[in-house]
């Protein structure tokens, strides 16, 4: 059985997020950048499935410019059997991506598409939905429990009434949520020996891929902030406060 | 002029309450507006939808595939309906909203927004990206609008109105890949996180799904939801659906008790519309304080009760 999973580089998420002063958007150079969260969840369930010999082969799969190669090398580090770098510089929207991701899932006749539910930069939560729409296969979103077996999947997702179970028939897209796993420490070996995989470069020309219809920025604005707040000493105070605004 | 279409969410008979939210973001677009609620029996759901203050029809589309509603059977149904001619369609921003409008979005092969949380016209809206830090005016191109609508970022309508309800046709191949098999939900009586004025919370700092007593006692003695961090979720204190923040529920209510949260951006994101938020937190430096309008520096297991008491 192959996976594919899909591993977008972002700004880490300990990162204290600055908008320009322009308003033409995020400050993103000389940034710290991560593997998005999300997808490191999917890369540590599919690596999970590869040890448990449900999963047989990971292709990790990137989309975007030369920078993005480091998510993928972190992605090889983590068990990925190969990688293929989707080379598009600029922004990429999810339409876009979703294209670009059920190319390479056709051509690679993958079982399961793996990705995170979000991304924590444009927190769009959007790709793997668009993608599985695409290919009109199944999909699983907020997967907080991943069971492979027979050509199906039974996926627990985590909606706002608790915890729901969907059966899917394979191939299908699976998004993950926080709760799923907690991905690995990379260890140095294997990151060494990440960083002399040969990496497979595409187009999206190779991949027969139009660019979307995209969504235009006009403009960044930092959030409306909150007035200043006060501190209290003690319960009392915090009680007469309470009242006052008639909270309590 | 604009044409919109809201996707109903219920559940157990009864229509979600961000509906008529989502309602607020369609009269700010401004046009003729219809819900379609998608069930296996939705004559009494309708009946709810049909009060919605500037509801034109509220449709029905009855079909067993649609006793529990998932993004992956809904999606063709809901495209079927699209080209009756509507210009936008939202669903709440919420787990079904999220399951199924990129869905629909991507059969039509356009983009989707997520997560409006204003309105400047029918192309152009406000977003929230990186947890909230940053606020996006974006515009979407011409061709038909999906979107998800932030619930927190808008009030609900009126419930008084009496518009038609009318049973829709649509013919749309459903696919039987997707089987749902059922869902483990917690039953409680306190108000819900999303609808509730109140909400107490608390994180990692409880230690215990047993300590989460304190924050349950006081919340129910001033009538309040309960929420919590993600580290109290993870740590299994309690259930997930209780997780606020960016990736968890994003709620508004008029007065947010944080007890023993750091105040992570991503908790933060899930809080900045509420009216009023305190934070208890032993730490006089955590950044909790920075957002709190009200702060109080201590043990949140001497001051919930104490607090308990006076109240
Ligand atoms: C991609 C991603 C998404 C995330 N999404 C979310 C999300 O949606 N929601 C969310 O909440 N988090 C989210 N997180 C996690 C977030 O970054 C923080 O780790 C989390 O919010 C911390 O929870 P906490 O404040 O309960 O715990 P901690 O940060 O450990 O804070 C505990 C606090 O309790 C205080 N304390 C300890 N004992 C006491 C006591 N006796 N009395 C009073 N105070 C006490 C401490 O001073 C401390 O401030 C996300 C993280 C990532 C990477």
């Amino acid at each position: 059985m192959k996976a594919l999973v899909s591993v977008k580089r972002a700004v880490d998420y300990n990162v204290r997020i600055q908008v320009k002063p322009d308003g033409s958007g995020v400050v993103t150079d000389g940034v710290k950048h991560s593997m998005n969260p999300f997808d490191e969840i999917a890369m540590e369930e599919a690596v999970r499935l590869k040890e448990k010999g449900v999963i047989t082969e990971i292709i990790a799969v990137t989309i975007g410019g030369q920078k993005n190669e480091e998510t993928l090398r972190t992605a090889l580090a983590f068990g990925a059997t190969r990688a293929i770098h989707v080379k598009e510089d600029g922004e990429i929207q999810p339409l876009t991506a979703a294209r670009a991701l059920a190319a390479v899932f056709k051509k690679e006749s993958v079982d399961v598409l793996l990705c995170g539910k979000q991304a924590i930069d444009d927190d769009a939560n959007q790709t793997g939905q668009m993608t599985a729409a695409l290919l009109d296969v199944a999909q699983a979103t907020f997967a907080s429990k991943i069971e492979i077996a027979d050509g199906k999947a039974t996926v627990t997702r985590e909606v706002d009434a608790g915890l729901e179970t969907l059966d899917i028939d394979l191939p299908a897209v699976v998004t993950t949520d926080l709760r799923l796993n907690e991905p690995r420490y990379l260890k140095l070996p294997d990151i060494m020996k990440a960083k002399r995989v040969q990496i497979e470069a595409v187009t999206f020309a190779d991949l027969g891929v139009e660019a979307a219809p995209a969504i235009k920025v006009t403009k960044t604005a930092p959030p409306p902030s909150r007035s200043k707040g006060v501190m209290v000493k003690t319960v009392d105070e915090l009680v007469a406060m309470l009242k006052q605004k008639g909270l309590v | 002029m604009s044409k919109i279409l809201i996707v109903a969410d219920h559940a157990d008979g009864k229509l979600n309450g961000g509906v008529a939210k989502v309602m607020s973001a369609a009269q700010a677009i401004g046009g003729d507006v219809d819900i379609v609620v998608f069930s296996d029996n939705g004559k009494a759901v309708a009946e709810q939808a049909a009060k919605i203050n500037g509801v034109a029809k509220a449709l029905t589309v009855d079909n067993a595939a649609n006793a529990n509603l998932m993004g992956a059977v809904l999606a063709p149904q809901v495209v079927e309906l699209v080209k009756g001619g509507y210009t936008h369609v939202l669903f709440c921003g919420n787990a079904l909203g999220k399951d199924t409008a990129p869905r629909v979005a991507a059969l039509l092969g356009v983009p989707q927004v997520s997560d409006i949380m204003a309105v400047h016209g029918a192309n152009s809206f406000d977003r929230p990206i990186y947890a909230g830090n940053a606020i996006t005016t974006v515009e979407v191109p011409e061709g038909t609008v999906i979107a998800t609508v932030r619930l927190a970022s808008f009030d609900a309508v009126a419930e008084d109105g009496s518009a038609a309800i009318e049973a829709a046709s649509v013919s749309a191949a459903l696919p039987s890949h997707t089987r749902y098999k059922g869902l483990q939900a917690q039953k409680s009586d306190r108000p819900d996180l999303q609808g509730a004025s109140k909400v107490v919370s608390g994180g990692r700092a409880l230690g215990s799904s047993d300590n989460f007593k304190v924050i349950f006692d006081f919340a129910d003695k001033i009538g309040a939801g309960v929420g919590a961090s993600r580290a109290a979720v993870d740590s299994g204190y309690v259930p997930n659906d209780m997780q606020v923040g960016q990736t968890g529920k994003i709620i508004a209510p008029e007065l947010y008790v944080a007890c023993g949260i750091s105040g992570a951006i991503q908790h933060l994101a899930g809080i900045k519309d509420a009216k009023t938020i305190v934070a208890i937190n032993k730490d006089a430096d955590a950044p909790i304080f920075e957002v709190a309008d009200i702060g109080l520096v201590g043990d949140l297991f001497t001051i919930l009760p104490e607090l308990q008491s006076k109240v």
